[in-house]
């Protein structure tokens, strides 16, 4: 199976290359990616230069050009796939219809994935997405199980990739508007959700509140780590209860379904994180590589590879597993 | 500008159900979508009465449309769907995967929960044969604006969120469930008791969101009733109202007379407020910072980060 990396800089696209990354994903440093992040992302020049190192160590480059282009302004869009294309990007990962349709038609030879930001999350639609604008791989959304996931794997020919490790969104991305309801700035129009630029921490009788967008989201002790207050993961009341409603604070890891994805036909394991340091991505790198390379050679899979990493933080299997339901 | 009456997004019993429709059919809105949006489970507990339903609003003068799931996943949900051209109404798809099941070259709508943000893919849509389309509702004025002259170009009617609780996110875990710690499969149904949903509060107690199962939507109920001159001037076609359990005909006739001419924004939002004294309102998507903003009075619970 193939290992996608995240690359958030040029310096983390190298270190994933060298870490034995199969392939790399990346974007452009403006509104025309999903992790639309101060100091993330790359320049025209910086991506040209990534793609050709990459190139050279026999890695891929995918550029994601995922969110949904404003309307008056697509040509931000349009030129971006025009560029992903020039710099000799092995793919692009697109969410939007008309985009997709902009990319068949002016750029045919440039594969196309379609992103998780498409919420594709069952055949008829993954195969109509192949019929109309030729997707060759699409990334399923964090909302499906394995058993699931192996009967989409049964009736299409496009190649699937899941996540595996990293952030998990408890909703159908791509069509979730909590974030710019609470702070303006949204996923789909934006590249951003829960942002920085709207968090506050307030320190009150020994507990330090985390607000967002001015919502207390979390509250913790004195001696407590403080999670950072993305929505979906925050605290709420409702009825008599208090608590995690929608999600715990957790990040998703599914190391040990590996063999069970790879059962499942799928094609790619996506690792989470453009925002994580290049050290970071080495490392989560070089023991997906570990994994997938042993489960090829027929040995046992390593165990826990990936317990330094998550220490301290809460780890689920998120979707994979039905009881998550 | 006319009405449209969108799906009702809760789980409401079958008696309530159809009287909500045999109500509607009385009220002066022009166009009603109904049918399942949010959990393929609620659908058989009112499957039956939806012939009925149609025929009554049909028989009323309204335009009619059933709605796709807004998230397909299972085997049963994708059969559902393919389903829904058998009915015999127009369809509106809440999900691209209703796209290729729609009888060759029949007309369709698309609800608010498509991703139409650009021009682009409004013309794709159009070119497979959206008559109708029912923008998101986190989209700002200007965006509403040039895909409205877009629309207008290419004989395609634009909607816009006119009123009720906002569609903010859809998950393939069912909250309601979660919080009576049951999983989805075994939920009891515990979204029947909330016929406008469930609040979901902040650590301060403030109002924040509301669950509805898999759905979570805005605590405010979204409001364009100070947008109206805004939206007509955009060329907006029509306004979409989504189903509550409060006062629902007596809100309709309150954006009727508005758009009448007859009220203006600040009466009709004084008197939505009437209905339901615990409503909040919201128009923050269309022309505020964020979307909780409320372009009208203040209302006593919006946070002032």
């Amino acid at each position: 199976m193939e290992i996608v990396c995240p690359a958030g800089t040029p310096a983390s696209l190298r270190a994933a290359v060298k870490a034995g990354a199969h392939t790399i994903y990346c974007g452009f440093n403006d509104e025309t990616n999903a992790r639309n992040f101060p100091g993330l992302n790359f320049d025209r020049s910086e991506m040209r230069d990534g793609i050709a190192f990459a190139h050279a160590q026999g890695s891929k480059v995918l550029i994601a050009i995922n969110t949904f282009p404003r309307a008056g302004d697509e040509a931000l869009w349009h030129r971006a796939v025009a560029d992903a294309e020039t710099c000799g990007a092995d793919a692009v990962i697109l969410a939007d219809p008309g985009l997709l349709a902009y990319a068949a038609r002016h750029h045919p030879d440039l594969r196309r994935h379609l992103s998780v930001q498409a919420a594709a999350a069952n055949a008829d639609i993954i195969n109509y997405y192949a019929d109309v604008f030729d997707v060759k791989r699409v990334v399923l959304p964090r909302v499906l199980s394995v058993p699931e996931i192996a009967a989409i794997n049964a009736e299409t020919e496009v190649e699937t990739e899941v996540f595996v490790f990293g952030g998990l969104c408890v909703m159908a991305e791509g069509r979730c508007s909590l974030s710019s309801y609470a702070t303006g700035l949204s996923p789909n129009m934006n590249g951003v959700c829960s942002p920085a630029s709207h968090v506050e921490y307030l320190e009150d009788k020994g507990a330090l509140d985390a607000r967002l967008g001015g919502f207390t989201i979390h509250r913790v002790g004195p001696s407590e780590p403080a999670p950072y207050p993305t929505l979906c993961k925050g605290c709420f009341g409702a009825g008599d209860k208090t608590g995690h409603l929608f999600e715990d604070p957790v990040s998703l890891n599914a190391e040990q379904l590996i063999p069970q994805l790879q059962k499942a036909g799928v094609t790619a394991l996506k690792i989470e994180g453009r925002q994580r340091s290049r050290s970071y991505v080495a490392q989560v790198v070089r023991n997906f590589r570990n994994a997938v390379d042993a489960l090829d050679a027929g040995m046992p899979m390593p165990e826990g590879m990936l317990a330094k990493l998550s220490e301290g933080q809460a780890m689920t299997t998120g979707a994979y597993k039905k009881t998550w339901r | 500008m006319d009405l449209t009456v969108g799906p009702n997004q809760f789980f409401w019993s079958a008696d309530r159900w159809a009287g909500f429709y045999d109500d509607l059919a009385k009220s002066p809105v022009d166009r009603v979508v109904l049918g399942e949006l949010v959990c393929s489970k609620r659908l058989p507990f009112f499957q039956e009465r939806v012939p009925d339903a149609i025929a009554t609003l049909i028989d009323a003068g309204k335009d009619v449309a059933l709605t796709s799931l807004a998230l397909v996943t299972l085997k049963r949900e994708r059969k559902q769907t393919a389903a829904l051209a058998e009915m015999g109404v127009k369809i509106e798809i809440s999900d691209l995967t209703a796209l290729p099941h729609l009888p060759k070259g029949a007309a369709f709508s698309v609800g608010p929960l498509v991703n139409v943000y650009n021009e682009g893919t409004l013309i794709w849509l159009a070119s497979k044969g959206a008559s109708r389309i029912c923008l998101p509702p986190e989209l700002p004025l200007a965006s509403v604006a040039t895909l409205a002259k877009t629309g207008a170009d290419l004989g395609v009617a634009i909607e816009v969120w006119g009123h009720g609780r906002l569609p903010l996110a859809i998950s393939g875990r069912c909250y309601h469930a979660r919080l009576h710690k049951r999983g989805k499969d075994n939920c009891q149904f515990a979204c029947e008791d909330d016929p406008d949903g469930l609040d979901v509060r902040t650590l301060e107690g403030q109002p924040f969101l509301t669950m509805n199962g898999v759905q979570t939507l805005s605590d405010t109920y979204a409001s364009a009733a100070h947008q109206i001159e805004a939206l007509t001037r955009a060329g907006v076609s029509s306004l979409r109202l989504s189903p509550q359990s409060k006062g629902f005909p007596q809100i309709c006739d309150q954006y009727r007379q508005l758009l009448d001419g007859k009220s203006s924004g600040a009466e009709v939002a004084s008197a939505i407020c009437d209905i339901d004294g615990n409503i909040r309102l919201s128009d923050g998507f269309l022309t505020g910072n964020r979307g909780v903003d409320w372009s009208g009075m203040q209302p006593p619970d919006t946070p002032h980060p």
